[in-house]
């Protein structure tokens, strides 16, 4: 262990070097919806700072200046109606004010009509299935060939040495940019749960149910996530990769999937 | 002041001094005996849970699979959280409710001292079966402690020793909880009213009530996944028509009035200590009182708030979110109360305070974010990454741990009749709360950067936050041994005086110490002031 630790303790440096940005917050993800949560989440925490900053801040006065040791004589109050009204009514309107813009975004994000794709995902344990309904096409998704030779117990291979360590996948799913892609949830055997923070969506998928969920990513890129509701012994090992292409790249891509479909179907 | 008739009395019930050797533990029905045994017991599972989270630690320093497998990783985290939610944190606020309670409403012992018997020794067997399910086929259970079907469904032959044993703890603590409520209700001192009682007396009857009324809701919900799984019932079970989220509705309507069970009576703990300290009267005793109720009430209201993502309504979002916002109102109230005690007071800092003082800090810090949890839109991101394992984590270790340590530091001495060695009550208090903060505080940032909870083995992105979060679990972990090494030689110090502290409030503080083995064999005839007279006299 120790010894292992020693190999990685130098690797940890030239980490936290290389990606000076260490992930300290909520990424702000490529959807509105996900720059609305972000935005929350900030405001929330912001509020809760400056509640930090008064409440604490008293109480680290208090507990410098109102020693005994300073020689001071403890005042004897208990109570004082006025004060007492005051902090409740006015977290109550903190509250309120956090309620309005939150209900909104809660609303919107609840809104899954007129989707342009409609991707059903079934939770297998422990992988993904992606059908796209309007495309009559569909697939598996589960953890790529490296991260599964890494990820066995003491496999001798560095995590840090794979591309995309547990969050790189066979089959991503694909979707075209600035489209609204309404995803259809559900499982096979157990509850799982559909993660992509990029996308600000989490939704379990249930044996019984369909929960739906959608998405607009405004942006070209890859976006990663992770089966989050606890599946069995593999739930850390069933990762969601998502490809946002723009519309010919997405053309093309259901296209070649299709002529793949007979031999994938065979293998 | 009173005039105390229990050393008197004593002499005149020579023979029902405690019996000798194993049988004053094995038929102990004095509720001071009792309490002693609860809290061993809870320290003892403190630290068999305690390991389990140093494996849990030691298999997520580095990224990789070093220890374990999966599937025994889910087993630790599972056993981790049964054993010290059921193990350790409810069986100490039992055991101090045991010791202190008659003590400080004038009572000579708990109302029915036999069932009492009967409640701790029931937990013993609990946790051996649960424990021994580590050696059974198919291992333990590794659902989470949460147990949600049809995972739970999936374990091997543990299955039924888990519902078992969840089953006997919970009549332990109901058990428990309706000797607390009898006592409460029928044999405080004459003169003493309701609203005069201690706070820690009061945050217990609270508690015990809510426990009275979950504890049965869950052993419903294990039940229903008994007879899913042995008698052919489809409760749970979509292929035979049934739901598995309605798990989730039952399991947390008694999870999310668990959770207060585990702070209100740290709450008590917590406004017992700070006035003392501060010689000052507790400020607002009345809106603590009210304040408990009503978190106690909003408790039953909010359970939903733990399954935003299962694809309820929006309009059932919007209800408990907004409920759930609200529980910010009475546990402000408190916090601002705690506040106002401690200013303008004269502060002394020894052991129980410290902690006392720390419990206000970080449960706050656990309360902020657990208001954040409260924004649903956010909740969604949170929800099931470390975010929220911090989060629980922060209320329940430098919360309701930090509060039982806390207590067991201040009374220490009415129960020992040493005081404790205060230096190294401090170093354990210094370590305890450097290392909590190393490690549950990176953990933020590891659920908020998209940490999945109950993985074994993690992306690299993860890694230098995991690394810094077992560095403290570790100096958590064996500054506890400084605890116990505290413990072990608490008889060693200078005799305590009856009051023990400066001019501290309560009942209990007018016996002897250590406390006789009867005490208040006839009730007090007058109570002593509260603070709040005190300075009004």
């Amino acid at each position: 262990m120790l010894r292992k630790l020693a190999l990685f303790l130098p690797a940890l440096a030239l980490t936290g070097t290389a990606n000076a940005d260490w992930a300290l917050n909520m990424p702000t993800g490529v959807t509105e919806l996900s720059k609305e949560t972000h935005d929350l989440h900030m405001l929330i925490f912001w509020v809760c700072v400056w509640i930090g900053v008064a409440v604490f801040g008293v109480m680290i006065y208090s507990i410098f200046a109102h020693r005994k040791s300073k020689g001071v004589k403890a005042e004897q109050f208990s109570h004082s109606t006025l004060v007492e009204i005051v902090w409740t009514a006015v977290p109550v309107i903190i509250l309120l004010a956090l309620a309005v813009p939150t209900a909104k975004t809660l609303i919107r994000l609840e809104d899954s009509r007129d989707p342009d794709i409609t991707i059903v995902a079934t939770g297998y344990q422990w992988k993904w299935h992606y059908q796209y309904q309007d495309e009559d096409m569909g697939f598996y998704s589960s953890l790529s060939r490296s991260s599964l030779e890494a990820r066995r117990k003491q496999s001798g291979v560095d995590p840090f040495s794979v591309d995309n360590y547990l969050l790189e996948v066979d089959n991503p799913i694909v979707v075209p940019v600035n489209r609204k892609v309404r995803l259809l949830l559900t499982s096979n055997d157990v509850i799982h749960a559909w993660w992509v923070p990029e996308l600000a969506i989490k939704k379990d998928a249930i044996p019984g149910i369909i929960n739906e969920t959608w998405f607009r990513a405004e942006q070209v890129g890859t976006y990663r996530g992770q089966c989050a509701e606890l599946c069995g012994k593999d739930h850390g090992y069933m990762p969601i990769v998502v490809e946002v292409v723009d519309e010919d790249a997405y053309q093309a891509w259901v296209d070649t999937r299709k002529e793949d479909a007979p031999r994938l179907a065979a293998r | 002041m009173s005039t105390i008739a229990a050393e008197v009395n004593d002499h005149a019930h020579d023979d029902h001094g405690p019996a000798k050797g194993i049988k004053r533990w094995l038929f102990a029905t004095n509720h001071k005996d009792i309490g002693t045994m609860y809290l061993i017991f809870s320290f003892a599972m403190f630290l068999v849970g305690g390991l389990m989270a140093l494996v849990i630690r030691s298999e997520l320093a580095i990224p990789g699979l070093q220890f374990v497998h999966p599937e025994f990783f889910n087993s630790m985290t599972t056993m981790h959280a049964l054993i010290m939610v059921f193990g350790a944190v409810m069986p100490a606020f039992v055991g101090l409710a045991n010791w202190m309670v008659p003590l400080m409403i004038g009572a000579p012992d708990m109302a029915l001292p036999r069932m009492n018997n009967w409640s701790f020794w029931i937990l013993p067997v609990a946790f051996g079966i649960l424990l021994s399910t580590l050696f059974m086929p198919g291992g333990a259970p590794a659902s989470g402690w949460t147990m949600y079907p049809p995972l739970v469904l999936q374990t091997g032959d543990a299955f039924p020793f888990l519902i078992f044993s969840v089953h006997l703890m919970g009549i332990s603590s109901i058990m428990g909880a309706m000797n607390i409520i009898v006592t409460i209700m029928n044999m405080r001192a004459p003169s003493m009213s309701l609203l005069r009682m201690p706070i820690f007396v009061w945050t217990w009857l609270i508690t015990a009530y809510l426990l009275i009324a979950v504890m049965p809701v869950l052993a419903g919900a294990v039940t229903m996944l008994l007879t899913d799984q042995f008698f052919g019932t489809s409760f749970f079970l979509a292929a035979g028509g049934g739901d598995p989220v309605m798990f989730q509705h039952i399991f947390w309507f008694f999870g999310h009035p668990e959770v207060y069970i585990m702070i209100l009576p740290a709450f008590g703990v917590v406004s017992e200590i700070i006035p003392t300290f501060a010689r000052k009267p507790l400020f607002g005793r009345d809106s603590m009182i009210y304040a408990a109720s009503c978190i106690a009430f909003l408790s039953f209201i909010v359970w939903a708030h733990h399954m935003f993502t299962v694809g309820m309504p929006l309009s059932g979002q919007l209800f408990f979110m907004f409920a759930t916002m609200l529980i910010a109102v009475p546990t402000g109230v408190k916090v601002f109360n705690w506040a106002a005690t401690m200013w303008k007071g004269a502060m002394t800092f020894e052991t129980p305070m410290l902690f006392a003082l720390a419990f206000v800090f970080l449960f706050t810090i656990g309360g902020f974010s657990g208001l954040m949890l409260a924004i649903t839109p956010a909740d969604i991101q949170y929800h099931d990454s470390y975010f929220v394992v911090a989060h629980f984590h922060y209320v329940l270790v430098p919360g309701s741990v930090f509060a039982i340590m806390a207590g067991v530091y201040y009374w220490l001495p009415k129960w020992t009749g040493h005081m404790y060695n205060e230096s190294v009550g401090k170093l354990h208090f210094w370590m305890s709360t450097i290392f909590v903060n190393l490690t549950f505080f990176p953990m933020h940032f590891l659920g908020l950067a998209g940490m999945p909870r109950r993985i074994p083995d993690y992306s690299t992105q993860f890694a230098d936050f995991n690394l810094i979060a077992s560095i403290g679990a570790f100096g958590f972990g064996l500054s506890q041994l400084i605890f116990l090494w505290v413990l072990l030689t608490a008889k060693k110090g200078v005799p305590a005086t009856d009051a023990v502290w400066d001019n501290p409030e309560g009942l209990e503080w007018t016996v002897p110490s250590p406390a006789p083995f009867h005490t208040f064999d006839t009730p007090p005839e007058t109570l002593p002031l509260l603070k709040q007279e005190e300075a009004h006299a």
